[in-house]
């Protein structure tokens, strides 16, 4: 998938905490956890963010707690890609497995600005500033990875496996 | 080449070689979730349409987090959890007035044991990492699937190693070892690795310390944070088991990708500054930062032993007239324990509050929240912005024995100035 927008920079260690308050965790309906992500540093974002656009933070993003609730937020707001110097590991296995792209990509995060437009190949990984023109390629996932982003998540992989297994059966 | 425990465990349960960087799919022992992560979790489990968990035995589930419901959504939440529970016969399943925080209450019931792989949708589920397990935090996602399978996909992780040599200071314990850690490597340092704390110091620790030490791997990053088990583990966990378990070690030719050395006779208490765990300072460059709340408890530090040492400290004494001091048993056993030792007499003479187990204030859930402005020093995990409250409110992390001494005093203080 191609994805061209408007980004939205963030820092370092951006936590869980930040991308949905634990008052918010009341609830598991995306579209009203959409309502207040990332209110724990930037209380104006859910209003100024739109669908397709892409999110780019430094390093240990989505670090603190497990909760799925802040993957759910960032992809129920419309935001199509995040593009992190690095993710917390729990934070980057939930984000696969609810079938949000993300890509770790440190050079890139470094040389883009504010107002820059990126375009995004989430399958091969290439990200495209199309603002200054410089092109970034980035590791593709490993095979296993591929074949649960393919499947459409987790729960679809779970679902063609079970299937699989019924048939032999 | 050798192994480590965490390439062990792994290795052990796929019945072959593991080795880090490699994907695999393996059996976990334990499954749990709480009342925050699991709805989550039961949407995507019933999407499947199956007729039971993948063993009713093996998943965990407790209701800690925002209950005893603090609202009327909450009360929602913990009853979609209750009725899964019911319909899918889940063994498990704590209610209020038996239950307690998840990682005090499950090595406290012998539900998890040395050489296991446990999952839990809570990043705390690192804690038994303590006993010489395999523990680590996923999503409600992941839950979801494991629950459905049994089964869960892993990259084996790179282990860091952490030696704690010489003898601890008075008043130094797994909290400042584990606070001390991170503020020298950072929120990511140990991002995906596992890390194994080990060392003379680890070896005399008893199992609260060891389980906060293990609980806070998480804010380094870790994957997990193993204690190799030993003669304190088998001591613990030989009266609750009620299975098998098999003890791990380390080879000594095990590949480390780093190893830190400490020397814990220089290592004063430690607190951590706002707003992140790796912000720490010896209690002797603090300053003067007054209070307005104290928090002792929660899955890091609500074990009895913690509580023996508030009580040490508070004995006698009153909390400072403008400071709330909150205590929270972390389980209905460690209350009733600190009843019987005359510990909960000690808080109410000194003016402290004590509730029933709840995470309730660590996570700015109830039971403690803070104003615009205010300032807590707390024996909990976390000092993120807006963390316990107010987006303008500040947590500062320490031990109860910091914890307890800066509610006397009104200000962040150490023991050794009320006793």
């Amino acid at each position: 998938m191609v994805i061209k927008g408007k980004i939205h920079m963030f820092g370092d260690n951006v936590n869980t905490d930040d991308i949905i308050p634990a008052v918010y965790l009341d609830t598991t309906n995306p579209v009203e956890l959409a309502k207040h992500c990332m209110v724990g540093i930037d209380s104006t974002f859910p209003d100024k963010v739109a669908s397709g656009e892409i999110m780019v933070a430094n390093k240990n993003f989505g670090c603190g707690s497990s909760r799925e609730h802040a993957p759910i937020a960032i992809k129920a707001c419309g935001i199509a890609c995040v593009i992190a110097s690095s993710f917390a590991r729990i934070f980057y296995r939930n984000a696969i497995n609810i079938g949000l792209p993300i890509i770790v990509c440190p050079e890139a995060v470094e040389e883009t600005k504010d107002e820059d437009v990126l375009e995004v190949d989430t399958t091969c990984g290439r990200i495209k500033n199309i603002t200054t023109g410089k092109i970034y390629a980035t590791a593709p996932f490993p095979e296993f990875m591929q074949r649960l982003i393919s499947a459409g998540g987790l729960m679809e992989y779970v679902r063609e496996k079970q299937d699989m297994a019924a048939d032999v059966n | 080449m050798g192994k480590t425990i965490a390439e062990k465990i792994l290795g052990a349960h796929m019945g072959r070689d593991v080795s880090p960087g490699e994907l695999i799919e393996v059996g976990v022992d334990i499954a749990l979730g709480n009342d925050i992560t699991t709805p989550l979790a039961i949407v995507e489990f019933e999407k499947l349409g199956l007729e039971s968990v993948f063993d009713r035995d093996r998943v965990v589930l407790v209701p800690d987090h925002f209950a005893p419901n603090k609202d009327v959504r909450a009360a929602q939440q913990c009853k979609i959890l209750r009725e899964f529970a019911k319909k899918y016969n889940i063994t498990n399943y704590f209610e209020v007035g038996r239950m307690g925080i998840e990682h005090a209450l499950l090595p406290e019931a012998g539900l998890v044991l040395p050489g296991d792989i446990i999952i839990g949708a809570d990043s705390h589920t690192c804690t038994y990492g303590a006993l010489g397990a395999f523990a680590t935090g996923i999503g409600s996602t992941d839950l979801a699937a494991v629950m459905a399978t049994g089964q869960i996909w892993f990259m084996v992780p790179e282990s860091i190693k952490f030696i704690y040599n010489g003898s601890c200071q008075k008043w130094v314990g797994g909290k400042d070892l584990i606070l001390h850690t991170i503020g020298r490597i950072g929120v990511d340092g140990a991002n995906y690795a596992a890390m194994e704390f080990c060392g003379e110091v680890i070896s005399s620790l008893p199992m609260s310390d060891r389980f906060t030490m293990s609980n806070m791997a998480i804010e380094a990053g870790g994957k997990c944070g193993i204690i190799q088990a030993d003669e304190t583990t088998i001591e613990y966990v030989t009266p609750r088991a009620k299975r098998s378990y098999k003890i791990y070690k380390s080879d000594s030719d095990a590949k480390y990708k780093e190893v830190y050395e400490f020397d814990c006779s220089r290592i004063e208490p430690q607190v951590a500054f706002p707003h992140l765990p790796s912000n720490t300072k010896p209690i002797s460059q603090v300053g003067d930062i007054k209070i307005d709340q104290g928090i002792i408890g929660s899955c890091t530090n609500g074990r009895i032993e913690d509580l023996r040492i508030a009580a040490q400290v508070l004995k006698g004494k009153k909390v400072h007239p403008e400071v709330r001091l909150i205590i929270i048993p972390a389980t209905q056993k460690i209350y009733q324990l600190a009843i019987k030792e005359g510990l909960i007499d000690i808080f109410i003479e000194a003016q402290a509050v004590v509730s029933t187990p709840t995470c309730g204030p660590c996570l700015g859930g109830h039971m403690g929240i803070l104003a615009e402005g205010e300032k807590a020093i707390a024996t909990t995990n976390r000092n993120f912005v807006g963390r316990m409250g107010h987006p303008k409110s500040e947590v500062y992390l320490a031990s109860p024995a910091i914890a307890a001494a800066s509610c006397i005093k009104g200000r962040i203080a150490s023991p050794e100035e009320v006793l």
